[in-house]
Formats: structure tokens, C-alpha cells, sequence
């Protein structure tokens, strides 16, 4: 029985899916320039990933190790995804109009996240059970969030910074990661758990 | 001849994936801590973006446009699933080291963005002409960057088992971690603007 805890801290601070691990990095330089679109893109990510850790989990256990078509799992957990997407979307489409109009625009931007077939793939190759596999999707979709949150502050703040034109925009923001990416490598680096 | 040799050109230089196009860059920083593995990911990439915009190219006429996107995943995750078993066989220390970043070449957006930016309206042999330019495009990136990487992190670059050049530095450990590829990559970025900027200067000078 892994230690659920370990595993929750893991994923969101010391391996930190956009800031250690570089997954999902398009949407860290693309949404993150104001704080509004920066959460709405992290709940819709945090949702997602709790979801496709479930679904690709059970599938993954019940039909591909018996039929022996591990080699699949690429191809199989790219279609559950999309297909979660589109389910999703519905669904929220339905029941909350209110919520589609806030998420809507990112859940399509979601299938090629390279975050969410991410955190799939890494639960097979860390061997995860069926708890630790949705605590991890769930734990990488808040340290996600967290980090997307944090850069989107500093962003907005930082628009009225003076820097040479050359700097402005992605450099400026690659910049603003190196030092991010400097205090969770070494400050959570050090904290033994 | 001379049209292929512009759309070779163009997508090193001009829709350069990293530079250019800003796409793909979970891999370009995640798998160049070495040259080495700028090398082995960038062949990966190359084989899988060959392969699939050659495939689309074929088919680009029985693909009903409503479904395109979910034919162009499939097509590119059965290359991706083929390269991921070829590496695993072949070269099993790459394999190691690349981890999931190779079954991650399906949501590479290089990829699906010439799939459905050039390979759906072009016929096969152009498509495989920008295919290859992209993946120069892409090789000469990884490689600058994990060259810089590795030479200021470990004060040299090891190549396939040989010494190919070596400074006399203290090994600045900061550039292997991932705060170094943010660094780098912002450094360069930031580079490539400024000579950008220069050139538009000059030409709206004269």
C-alpha cells in the first residue's frame, strides 16, 4: 500500500508537472496571460485528469493486460482522452450552462495537453493501484493549477515592467519560469518526505 | 526542383517548430539535458513526422474533413507506437533516459499542426519535403540547446561514447536541472527577437 500522502505531494510540488517534469507547456506560456483564463484552464485540467486517471486505469487493468495488448496503451489512452473530452463537454454543456460558458473554450485545447496523456502514462509506469492512480491525477492537476495560477499573477503584474523589446513577451516569460522553476527544484528538493 | 528546395529552406529557418512556430516545447526542454538525447528525440520526431504527413498526403482525399482531427491522432499514434518499439529494441539506454517522452510525440503539436497546415492541402512528395525541413528545423534546435546544456553543465559533450570537446569550467550543475532549460531557452528566444527586430529595421530603413 503506497503512502498517499507521499504520492499527493509528489505530484504537486516535487514532481511538479510544468515547472520539473515539463509537461504541458504550451498551455503555460499560451493561457497565462491573465488570471482568469489561467483558472479556468487549471479547473478544466484538474477535472480531466481525475477523470482519465479513473477511466484508463479500468481499462487499462480489465481489457488490455488480459488480452495482452500493453503495447496499445499509447494509442488507447490518446482515444479514452479525446473521448473523455467530448464526454465532458457534453455533459457540462447540459447540466451547467453556466460552467460550459467559463470552461468550454479550454476543454478542446485539453486533448493535446500533454499533461493529462502525461499523468496517464506515468501512473502505468509507477505500477500505481487504483486509489493511488486517481490521487496522483488529482494532486498533478492542483500542482498544475498552482504553478498556472503563480505565473499568471506575476504576469499581469509584470506588464508595466520595463524590458528591452527583445525580451518582451515569451523570453520574458521563460525568464519569470527560471526563477519558478529555481524555488520548487531546490526549496522542495531539500524537504524529505 | 526549385520550390522544393524553398519549402526544405522555409521550415528550417522561417516556420522554424521552436522558433518560428513556438510549438513542441514540452520535449525541446524537457529531453535535452545531452546532445545525445537531442539527437535520439529529434530522430524520433522526425520519423513519426514523415511517416504521418506522407500517410495524410495519401489520403487527404477520403478523409471527410468533419473527422479529420481523430484520423490524424490514430495515424500518428500507431508511428509513435511503432518508433516507441523500434527504440525499445534497438537502443534501450535511449530508450531509458527519452521515458515518456517518446509515447508523448502523439500530442507533439509539430506534428498535428503540419498535418493539418500542410499535409491536408498538398500532395505527397511536398508534404515529405516540409516534413524533412521541420525535423532539420528541429534537430539543429535540440542540438543547440542541449550543446549549451551539456558543455556549461557538465564541461563537456559526449557523443555516442566519444569526447568531442571539452572546456576547462567548474561544471555548473544549474544548467542540467530544469531551471537551466528555461533559462536557456529564454536566452536564445530572446536572441533570435533582437536579430528579428534588426533585420525589419534595415529593410524599412531603405
Amino acid at each position: 500500500m503506497e503512502n498517499l500522502f507521499v504520492i499527493a505531494m509528489n505530484g504537486i510540488f516535487l514532481k511538479n508537472f510544468l515547472l520539473v517534469q515539463f509537461l504541458g507547456l504550451c498551455s503555460f506560456v499560451g493561457v497565462t496571460k491573465e488570471s482568469k483564463s489561467a483558472i479556468g484552464m487549471s479547473s478544466a485540467v484538474v477535472f480531466v485528469m481525475a477523470m482519465a486517471s479513473i477511466v484508463s486505469y479500468l481499462i487499462y487493468t480489465f481489457v488490455l493486460i488480459p488480452f495482452k495488448l500493453e503495447f496499445l496503451d499509447t494509442i488507447s489512452f490518446i482515444v479514452i482522452i479525446a473521448a473523455l473530452v467530448q464526454l465532458v463537454e457534453f455533459a457540462i454543456r447540459k447540466f451547467s450552462p453556466a460552467l460550459y460558458r467559463s470552461l468550454g473554450i479550454y476543454l478542446p485545447l485539453i486533448t493535446t495537453n500533454c499533461a493529462i496523456l502525461g499523468v496517464v502514462l506515468l501512473n502505468v509506469q509507477y505500477e500505481y493501484s487504483f486509489m493511488a492512480s486517481v490521487v496522483f491525477g488529482i494532486a498533478a492537476g492542483l500542482g498544475y493549477g498552482l504553478v498556472m495560477t503563480i505565473m499568471a499573477a506575476i504576469r499581469e503584474r509584470s506588464v508595466r515592467v520595463k524590458v528591452p523589446s527583445a525580451v518582451q513577451g515569451l523570453p520574458h516569460a521563460f525568464f519569470i519560469a527560471t526563477l519558478l522553476s529555481m524555488a520548487f527544484v531546490n526549496f522542495f528538493g531539500v524537504i524529505p518526505i | 526542383m526549385s520550390k522544393a528546395i524553398s519549402e526544405f529552406i522555409r521550415g528550417i529557418i522561417k516556420d522554424n517548430p521552436i522558433f518560428g512556430l513556438v510549438l513542441g516545447l514540452c520535449p525541446t526542454l524537457a529531453v535535452t539535458t545531452s546532445v545525445e538525447n537531442a539527437i535520439g528525440m529529434a530522430a524520433g520526431t522526425a520519423f513519426v513526422l514523415v511517416c504521418s504527413n506522407a500517410f495524410i498526403s495519401i489520403l487527404r482525399k477520403q478523409i471527410p474533413p468533419s473527422v479529420r482531427l481523430p484520423i490524424y491522432i490514430i495515424v500518428i499514434a500507431t508511428f509513435v507506437t511503432i518508433v516507441d518499439m523500434l527504440m525499445e529494441a534497438y537502443t534501450p539506454p535511449l530508450h531509458r533516459s527519452l521515458g515518456i517522452f517518446i509515447p508523448l510525440i502523439v500530442v507533439n503539436c509539430i506534428i498535428i499542426g503540419r498535418a493539418e497546415a500542410y499535409a491536408s492541402r498538398n500532395n505527397v512528395f511536398y508534404s515529405i519535403i516540409d516534413a524533412l525541413g521541420e525535423s532539420v528545423g528541429f534537430l539543429l534546435v535540440l542540438v543547440l540547446i542541449g550543446g549549451i546544456r551539456e558543455i556549461l553543465g557538465s564541461g563537456a559533450i559526449v557523443l555516442f561514447g566519444t569526447k568531442l570537446v571539452e572546456i576547462p569550467i567548474e561544471p555548473a550543475t544549474f544548467m542540467i536541472l530544469p531551471p537551466g532549460a528555461f533559462l536557456t531557452i529564454g536566452v536564445l528566444m530572446a536572441i533570435v527577437n533582437y536579430s528579428k527586430a534588426k533585420r525589419l529595421t534595415k529593410m524599412g530603413g531603405e
